[in-house]
């Protein structure tokens, strides 16, 4: 079983290795099935995606390509439904009684429809990880946190554990501040630290993409630029999709950058020309802070 | 002082601060005589209990069976037969009042239903034991045939502190952050995992503290134990729950008579000789011992589930 999962995970990545382009900044092709016009290759796409909290509509016929093994952020004033369209990736509304999704958001490179209702939830989680807005280690120990997904997938061996656990934490630069204490509580680390301790968690068991919920929204100014110095570097070997409420992270950060505004997707461009250049006046207005 | 504090303005809120304190001041005196009164009655009783009971707390009273003269009466069967029910009860009421509550709290859907059976859960919390113990009798003693058995007993109380322990497991695990249970869902957990590796776990000292609640309860009920038929007067003991030979356990415990530590109180104390009562008040210092070990041992395990954990 154990070994069966590492297989699955290194076909994935070496097939995602295959058609992944560099790293040029081109302006999203809008059709195309892969949409490769010289950019990286599309790691995902939403199409027409409503979602329903009941009768409240709250995504409204979202289009989007998410490149592969770029970083996408999603930015937008609050209640624009940046956190829910996210949280449609790993369909984490399924825990929430009366949501509804329509469309479809296909997964590449094997055109996955990560919504439908014959694909199980679980499996799209194992496949996609999340980081929260708030630190959420569990109140085990460090070391089984960061074990926790490997065991969800049924690794026993305890060497094989160690060293993708030590890999997880080097990946997500804290491996030298917890090497000597991995039996301490996680919620014994440092804010900053136990967030860097759950995007090793969500790294451990390798995902092709990797959620980001307003990641450093409770962190201060230091732990957040190492957080984001970590996103930059993670961009190397996930798809990364970041919800932000900062703009200068987004610019920071992001690749690409979409900007919403009442549950829907007003403008989707390379990030460095969607802050310099907006096509959109809802945009723009956004951007230079008239309102948000 | 003298100078700036003659702004009338700086004045006034100063008096309002100072009013608003005494009030603090007022609840701290009210809440220390509440909590000493409280604790007081308790410490008076037990050493009550204690000072009558003097004369007869000694081994020969832990190891005696009940005899017609005081001098010679002991406690024996009454305290093996509290702590075997105990056993029973605490064995049946925890898996069953954790699996309900867990079943109420993470799986069943929020409708009409469930709302019903929420409420009468609570309601049963506060349904008189007598009524438990004529269910019992009527349901385990004739119905399933167990007889006036320590088996009868266990499940009779188990059934009577079953709904203390639903609501205080659901409390607990209600109290598990809605953030842990997503970064399980979010690594790929089934709701069996969330609930096995995480909930449970992380509520596990609330749960401990319901089954305290309930035991202590449980390890006083007269009423229910004699409805079902407790014998008053025994001069044996069930049989061992170990045994010489293969397979070393029995349970034919389970099946005997028993008699318990408040039926023999009340026994002692409703006989006309007054060196009884002297009995009584040793027995009732036991079983208030009793109680304090086997609550001892229960906060002593949610320590060390909590330890770790502080959200």
């Amino acid at each position: 079983m154990a070994t069966q999962t590492i297989e699955v995970n290194e076909v994935a990545s070496a097939m995602r290795g295959s058609h992944a382009g560099g790293t040029d900044r081109l302006r999203v092709a809008v059709e195309g099935e892969r949409a490769v016009a010289g950019g990286a290759a599309v790691k995902a796409r939403a199409s027409g995606l409503n979602f329903f909290y009941g009768g409240t509509q709250a995504l409204k016929g979202l289009d989007m390509e998410i490149r592969d093994r770029q970083v996408t952020a999603l930015i937008g004033p609050s209640g624009c439904g940046k956190s829910t369209f996210l949280r449609c990736f790993n369909r984490m509304h399924d825990l929430t009684p009366h949501t509804r999704y329509e469309g479809s958001i296909h997964l590449y490179p094997d055109d996955i429809d990560l919504i439908a209702k014959d694909v199980d939830p679980i499996e799209v989680r194992m496949r996609i990880g999340m980081v929260f807005q708030k630190p959420n280690p569990f109140p085990k120990t460090i070391f089984e946190n960061v074990a926790y997904g490997l065991r969800v997938r049924g690794m026993r061996s305890k060497a094989l554990i160690e060293e993708e656990v030590e890999k997880a934490l080097r990946d997500a630069a804290i491996w030298d501040e917890v090497k000597d204490r991995l039996n301490d509580s996680g919620l014994s680390l440092s804010g900053g630290q136990q967030q860097r301790l759950c995007i090793a968690r969500a790294l451990a068991t390798n995902p092709e993409m990797l959620l980001f919920d307003e990641p450093t929204s409770a962190l201060d100014p230091i732990a957040t630029a190492r957080i984001e110095e970590l996103i930059t570097a993670l961009r190397e070997r996930v798809t990364v999709l970041i919800v932000t409420h900062n703009m200068q992270q987004a610019a920071r950060v992001s690749d690409y950058t979409a900007f919403m505004y009442l549950g829907e997707l007003i403008e989707f461009d390379v990030t460095s020309r969607l802050f310099t250049n907006p096509g959109r006046k809802a945009t723009e207005d956004y951007i230079t802070g008239r309102y948000g | 002082m003298a100078t700036v504090a003659q702004d009338p303005a700086l004045q006034a809120i100063r008096a309002g601060v100072g009013r608003r304190k005494l009030f603090d001041a007022i609840f701290v005196i009210i809440g220390l005589l509440v909590m000493i009164a409280a604790l007081a009655v308790l410490c008076v009783l037990f050493l009550d209990l204690v000072v009558q009971g003097a004369p007869r707390l000694n081994w020969d009273f832990l190891t005696s069976y009940a005899s017609r003269k005081a001098e010679n009466a002991g406690i024996l069967a009454a305290w093996v037969g509290t702590s075997l029910i105990m056993v029973v009860t605490a064995c049946v009421a925890m898996p069953v009042g954790v699996a309900a509550a867990v079943y109420l709290e993470e799986y069943a859907p929020k409708n009409w239903f469930t709302a019903i059976i929420e409420i009468n859960v609570t309601n049963l919390a506060g349904v008189p034991s007598i009524i438990y113990g004529l269910l019992a009798l009527g349901l385990f003693v004739y119905k399933f045939n167990l007889g006036q058995s320590i088996a009868a007993a266990g499940l009779t109380l188990a059934l009577l502190i079953l709904p203390i322990v639903i609501v205080a497991t659901r409390e607990a695990v209600r109290a598990v952050p809605r953030a842990i249970r997503e970064a399980a869902y979010a690594l790929g957990a089934t709701r069996w995992e969330v609930t096995a590796h995480h909930v449970l776990p992380y509520s596990m000292g609330g749960v401990l503290t319901g089954m305290i609640i309930g035991l202590s309860r449980a390890i006083g009920e007269t009423a229910p134990i004699i409805t079902i038929g407790a014998l008053s007067f025994i001069a044996f003991l069930p049989s061992p729950p170990v045994t010489a030979e293969f397979p070393f356990l029995s349970f034919a415990w389970l099946k005997d008579a028993f008699t318990a530590m408040p039926i023999q109180m009340f026994n002692w104390v409703s006989r006309p000789d007054p060196a009884f009562r002297v009995n009584a008040a040793a027995a009732g210092a036991t079983l208030l011992g009793m109680t304090l070990l086997m609550n001892g041992i229960a906060i002593w395990l949610r320590f060390r589930f909590r330890k770790r954990i502080n959200w």
